[in-house]
């Protein structure tokens, strides 16, 4: 016999059902009245520093299919690297938001600031990214991934640096379609499936 | 704060197959490439916070709330409580927890629910609560009803009502449901059966607690909830080998 590790395990998770907004995004299951404001709106308040991006896309299912029922979640540093709360972070990011596909098209846009890199404990630099988090019907537990840009140098990211078959970051990298204008999709399975990550 | 350490590797054996047949939507939206494993670094290891002026005072009380308090809801009166605590046992204090579910007739407040059981004017479906310093949270609710969903020929959800929980790391981010002890639609569900882990299953079966019932007023049932841990060691943040 040995002594007992003493950690508690995980809850399972379970799927965030077709109506996950009832409880993340109430307006947008045409449920008002009981919250001000939805939770997780912007990311940013007026005054936050650097440039700001939109991003858009949508989230695939296996048949190519733009899913109308996902929600996501994006949590981000700051345009110089900082995450909040913690110091020197710019009051005026929240880091965090939350939005939902389009019920009738399944797009979604994200309006941020572009994220700085972000140090490691080590000393290594993580490429400027937004990480995101997509939870749906069908979906039985959430699904971590990122967005890095097109424009920055992700040369030396270390995550980026993980992924064997090189083709596949590209699943990561946001295209620039215009000033400011980015197309990030994200495809469940099928060709061009897009990396998830598990850290 | 649990501290700001490395998260501890998810046991991805405790949770869901991502796809499953006989949960027929997430055949179609389950990732089939293995997932990209690393250390945990500060994008998963920071996370939004959320302050008490966030919360109003019936957010908590799905009984009231969508009426603020004008007119109850109809349904089996039930209190919800327990405890967030991270797998080193410590509490998880001041994070949000949301909650979404059915009315007692097994319907949802949402566009797309057509379900016929009809809706109840006095009953919203949505609640939301920071944990207090010990990682306590409850909630008043009515016990939601079974619900019948398409998927195979015949299938019904138990009651359940659904968890979000963000503690204080973005990797720590969780979403699952609550059921009811004795409910015998638990055992013939397909979305319950994607944890493959009978003991973990139950789990997510909230016992019913007498002891914290009150007499002539609610039922109490008690859900506990185990977000991921950070490990706890001075050698951590040094460059590898040293």
């Amino acid at each position: 016999m040995v002594q007992p590790i003493d950690l508690l395990v995980e809850t399972a998770s379970q799927t965030a059902g077709p109506y996950v907004h009832i409880g993340c995004i109430p307006s947008f299951a045409g449920l008002a009245g009981v919250y001000p404001e939805d939770l997780g709106l912007s990311p940013i308040a007026e005054g936050a520093q650097g440039e700001i991006v939109t991003i858009t896309g949508a989230v695939h299912d296996g048949m190519g299919w733009a899913m109308r029922d996902a929600m996501l979640e994006s949590w981000q540093a700051d345009a110089q690297g900082r995450y909040p709360g913690t110091p020197g972070a710019d009051p005026h990011v929240s880091g965090f938001c939350r939005f939902a596909a389009d019920k009738d098209t399944g797009e979604f846009t994200l309006r941020t600031v572009r994220p700085g890199a972000v140090a490691l404990p080590d000393g290594r630099r993580m490429a400027p990214h937004i990480s995101l988090w997509i939870v749906a019907r069908g979906i039985n537990i959430g699904l971590q991934t990122r967005i890095y840009f097109e424009d920055e140098d992700n040369s030396a990211d270390p995550l980026l640096a993980r992924i064997e078959q090189r083709p596949r970051v590209e699943t990561l990298i946001a295209k620039k379609t215009g000033e400011g204008r980015f197309r990030f999709d994200i495809r469940l399975q099928g060709a061009g499936e897009t990396v998830f990550l598990d850290l | 704060m649990t501290g700001t350490g490395r998260l501890m590797p998810r046991r991805r054996e405790v949770h869901p197959v991502a796809s499953d047949p006989d949960y027929k939507t997430s055949v179609s939206r389950a990732p089939t490439w293995p997932l990209l494993s690393m250390e945990s670094t500060p994008s998963e290891e920071t996370g939004p916070r959320f302050g008490h002026s966030l919360i109003g005072p019936l957010d908590n009380n799905l009984i009231l709330n969508f009426t603020q308090g004008q007119a109850p809801a109809v349904g089996e009166r039930i209190r919800v409580h327990g405890r967030v605590l991270d797998e080193t046992g410590r509490p998880v204090p001041h994070t949000l927890v949301e909650i979404w579910q059915a009315n007692a007739g097994g319907r949802y407040r949402h566009v797309k629910d057509t379900y016929f059981a009809p809706l109840d004017p006095n009953f919203g479906g949505c609640g939301r609560t920071l944990t207090d310093g010990e990682g306590r949270y409850e909630f008043l609710t009515i016990r939601p009803g079974a619900y019948p969903w398409p998927n195979r020929a015949n299938d019904w959800r138990p009651m359940h009502i659904h968890f979000s929980v963000f503690g204080h790391a973005f990797g720590q981010r969780l979403i699952t449901q609550m059921y009811f002890e004795g409910d015998p639609l638990i055992a013939r569900c397909p979305i319950a059966a994607t944890v493959r882990d009978r003991s973990q299953l139950d789990r997510l079966v909230a016992p019913l607690d007498l002891q914290n019932s009150r007499p002539m007023d609610y039922l109490a049932y008690k859900f506990d909830i185990v977000l991921r841990g950070r490990r706890q060691t001075m050698f951590e943040n040094k460059p590898q080998g040293m």
